[in-house]
């Protein structure tokens, strides 16, 4: 009986990230290929690139990358394949064009914006008098020499 | 019976929390004594309350009492006796009564320690407090109830996600509820002081030491969380830019900066209105948080209930906090007027800048984690935000941070001169760039990111060591290090937190430009080299754990030709959960670990191995170690506990109106 068990758990286990069996035998082009698949999303995992993905899909995935990779395509042509076929859902790195932009461009916007604005603050700061620094009352006077001797 | 006792005492901290909400601030605002008064006892009675409805809960899982939905659902007779109690907070709701638990702990920590607080203050303090508890409560007896029974109790449970039973992550919630919570404190603070139409030094003071703490807590938290992955998920991944994780960092980021213009508004008596806007969104981004994770509208690898019902829940929350307290920031803005004057060259400027761009970070941080479901809403594209666009979006501002770090931490307050500044860090810059010039001379067509880590390292730990120097005066060495000694405390903290960060920049970079990994089939017998180091695979075995099933490898290390070590990763499979884990085996080292993985057995004989140096690894946690500690220091300044001495000052009871 426990033989049985161990031998479904067995076979239930899953299929690893990147298998020995599916890499390449020039090391440039397997370099190229973990390259673009850290940069493409397994579609039926949750937030994970095909290079860590442990899905079945995640693995035909990266077995076309590395198919178009030896059919001589180069990085772009590989991702753009893969993209016209799955969308840009796939990319992890989303593109810079249509509405895309703002998001590219939210943080050096708003970092634009805050050091204008900091710059503002600082620059009323530095140049406004002094307000009256509140006097201390006596009490308080007392009380602070008492901390101070302590 | 104990779980419907638990149950009718989370009923009774509800109605508890709905009376602390309202008759303090109505008190605080009729200036009735009495009616200040009661939230003391209350916060105290709604923490006892929570605490028997958590610890019933604990009780039905520690006996395993199954006719309990949620314990069904998330345990079993074989778990160990950890993960059972641990389990308590593996799911929605029982992570929801600990949040509520700790919501009515910092409520009652303000009501035992603060007594130096006006009475006024103290009072709307609590109020505020208790109305994030009432939310709460409300949300956990609507939507989420944990002492829901079972009409036929099944004979055992279905076990808890077996990737949570892991010391790392057992205690990885409570630790970032601890920091996700803490920041409640902060806003009641925020908001009180907006009520009652003061923020002064005082304010800053009592503030400060609520961030430090919740600060401290996160770092600890998301190192815990982040070091739990790198161990556990089999190859040492150690940050995912995942929604969830960004969820922590966002009130991180923002909790960073709150503790630094928290000692502008303590010392200097500005930047007082951009403080108390900071509070807000720092416990918005917390709520943010819970909502991402619960709600299920970002997909994320650590989503545990996605309920559409809770998240309009949660939502409902959010809005309705944020909403009113930004209301009420708009019409009181006014009255907070800044005393301070400082030059553009000072630690005022500098602590501005720190903050710029903490909250810019944190601000990019948010818009790639609602991105994919803006452009979907607004533009109809489907896309996703990954890792390549954080990594790129992110890291400018980190740069930038680092890079001014240790010039505005020596700066003197209201006036400096940056000239003597720079004169006094000239050595440790030369040596920063004399250690980043040999590590890339050495590496060989690496990335560059490697070398730039290092000089961060050099430059924020020199930084900081060239800081507290300063900060001993003149005079010989001798009586220089004398002094060095009885510096306060939140001096230290400041050196140690700021060197932590430059620590855990250099492992990030070390890891990311200088790893190596091996994946390739062996068998027992054979080995490989990796890095200089070699690997040989002695056996392969198979048994059983507690309420696992496990293929157990049995590795040697060698460094040299020289036996350093034996390694044992584990695959394992929890047949309840019908979920298989891998157990990577590590050997760590200062300046590197070695991480090995056995995989699936191969048709031709051998079994799948991956392994990998990881250089400076264990820098990233020591780094995040290091910042926690300081905090830690600061928080144990001398200063706080001569405000709590106060206490001991003739009372003055309640001031004459």
């Amino acid at each position: 009986m426990k033989r049985l068990i161990l031998v479904l758990c067995l076979m239930a286990a899953p299929l690893w990230a990147v298998q020995p069996d599916e890499m390449l035998d020039d090391p440039a082009l397997e370099a190229r290929a973990r390259d673009i698949s850290s940069g493409l999303r397994c579609l039926v995992c949750r937030n994970e690139s095909i290079d860590d993905s442990h899905a079945e899909l995640a693995r035909d995935l990266r077995l076309l990358v590395r198919e178009r990779l030896v059919a001589g395509d180069s990085n772009e042509e590989t991702v753009d394949f893969i993209v016209e076929r799955y969308g840009e859902y796939v990319l992890l790195k989303p593109r810079a064009g249509g509405a895309n932009i703002l998001l590219w461009l939210a943080g050096p916007l708003m970092l634009g914006a805050g050091l204008i604005l900091g710059g503002i603050y600082l620059r009323r700061r530095s140049t406004t008098p002094e307000t009256d620094v509140a006097q201390l009352s006596e009490a308080e006077e007392d009380r602070l020499r008492e901390i101070l001797k302590e | 019976m104990i779980t419907e006792l638990g149950h009718f005492a989370l009923i009774l901290a509800f109605l508890v929390a709905c009376f602390q909400a309202t008759i303090p601030l109505i008190g605080a605002y009729k200036r009735w004594p009495g009616w200040m008064a009661v939230a003391e006892p209350a916060a105290t009675i709604q923490l006892l309350l929570t605490g028997v409805a958590f610890g019933a809960l604990m009780w039905a899982f520690v006996t395993s009492d199954f006719s309990l939905r949620l314990v069904v659902l998330n345990s079993h007779t074989a778990k160990p006796m950890l993960y059972k109690i641990t389990g308590v907070w593996g799911n929605h709701e029982g992570s929801m009564l600990l949040w509520v638990l700790i919501v009515a702990l910092f409520g009652a920590s303000v009501a035992w320690f603060g007594s130096n607080l006006p009475p006024s203050l103290k009072a709307r303090v609590l109020s505020v407090q208790a109305m994030i508890g009432v939310a709460f409560f409300a949300f956990i007896l609507l939507t989420s109830n944990p002492f829901l029974r079972m009409a036929v109790p099944p004979f055992d449970g279905n076990d808890l996600n077996p990737l949570l039973q892991d010391p790392g992550l057992a205690f990885h919630p409570p630790f970032l509820y601890l920091g996700y919570v803490g920041l409640s404190m902060t806003f009641s603070f925020a908001v009180a002081a907006l009520i009652e139409g003061r923020v002064d030094a005082a304010w800053g003071r009592w503030v400060r030491p609520y961030t430090l703490a919740a600060w401290v807590f996160l770092t600890i938290g998301i190192g815990l969380g982040s070091w739990w992955a790198y161990y556990e998920l089999g190859w040492g991944g150690f940050w995912f830019w995942d929604p969830v994780e960004n969820a922590s960092f966002m009130p991180w980021l923002i909790a960073a900066a709150l503790l630094h213009s928290a000692i502008v508004v303590e010392k200097r008596e500005s930047l007082k209105s951009w403080t108390i806007l900071l509070a807000i969104i720092a416990f918005g981004f917390s709520m943010v948080g819970a909502f991402i994770t619960r709600s299920g509208v970002l997909t994320s690898v650590h989503a545990f209930a996605t309920d559409p019902e809770r998240g309009v829940f949660l939502l409902a929350i959010l809005a309705v906090f944020m909403a009113g307290a930004l209301t009420l920031f708009a019409a009181r803005a006014n009255v907070m007027q800044a005393k301070g004057v400082f030059s553009l060259v000072s630690r005022e400027s500098m602590l501005l800048l720190n903050n710029i761009l903490l909250a810019v970070a944190a601000f990019v941080v948010f818009v790639g984690t609602i991105w994919p479901l803006v452009a979907e809403m607004a533009f109809d594209r489907k896309l996703s935000v990954g890792e390549p666009f954080f990594n790129m979006a992110f890291t400018p501002f980190m740069v930038l941070l680092g890079l001014v770090l240790p010039v505005g931490a020596m700066m003197s307050w209201k006036r400096a001169t940056l000239g003597r500044v720079l004169r006094q860090l000239r050595g440790v810059f030369a040596l920063a760039v004399a250690i980043a010039a040999l590590a890339w001379t050495m590496q060989s067509g690496k990335s560059a990111l490697g070398p730039v880590g290092l000089f961060f390292a050099a430059w924020l730990i020199g930084g900081s060591a060239v800081d507290i120097w300063s900060r001993t005066g003149r005079g010989a060495v001798g009586e220089r290090l004398r002094r060095m000694t009885r510096l306060p405390r939140a001096d230290w903290g400041k050196s140690v937190a700021h060197a932590g960060l430059g620590v855990t920049m250099a492992g990030i970079a070390a890891m990311m430009a200088w790893q190596v990994e091996d994946i390739r089939v062996l068998k027992v017998g054979e080995d490989l080299e990796i890095a200089g180091f070699g690997l040989r695979l002695d056996k392969v075995e198979r048994l059983n754990g507690p309420n696992y099933i496990a293929t157990k490898a049995t590795f040697t290390l060698s460094e040299e030709g020289r036996e350093i070590a034996t390694m044992y990763p584990e695959k394992r499979n929890y047949p309840v959960a019908q979920m298989p884990t891998t157990e990577a085996a590590l050997n760590n080292g200062f300046l590197r670990d070695i991480y090995v993985v056995i995989g699936d057995p191969q048709q031709g004989g051998g079994w799948a191995v991956r392994s990998y140096y990881k250089p400076l690894a264990n820098w990233i946690w020591g780094g995040a170690l290091l910042m926690a500690f300081g905090g830690l220091l600061s928080l144990t300044d001398r200063r706080y506990r001569v405000a709590a001495g106060a206490r001991r000052a003739p009372a003055t009871g309640v001031p004459a109106e």
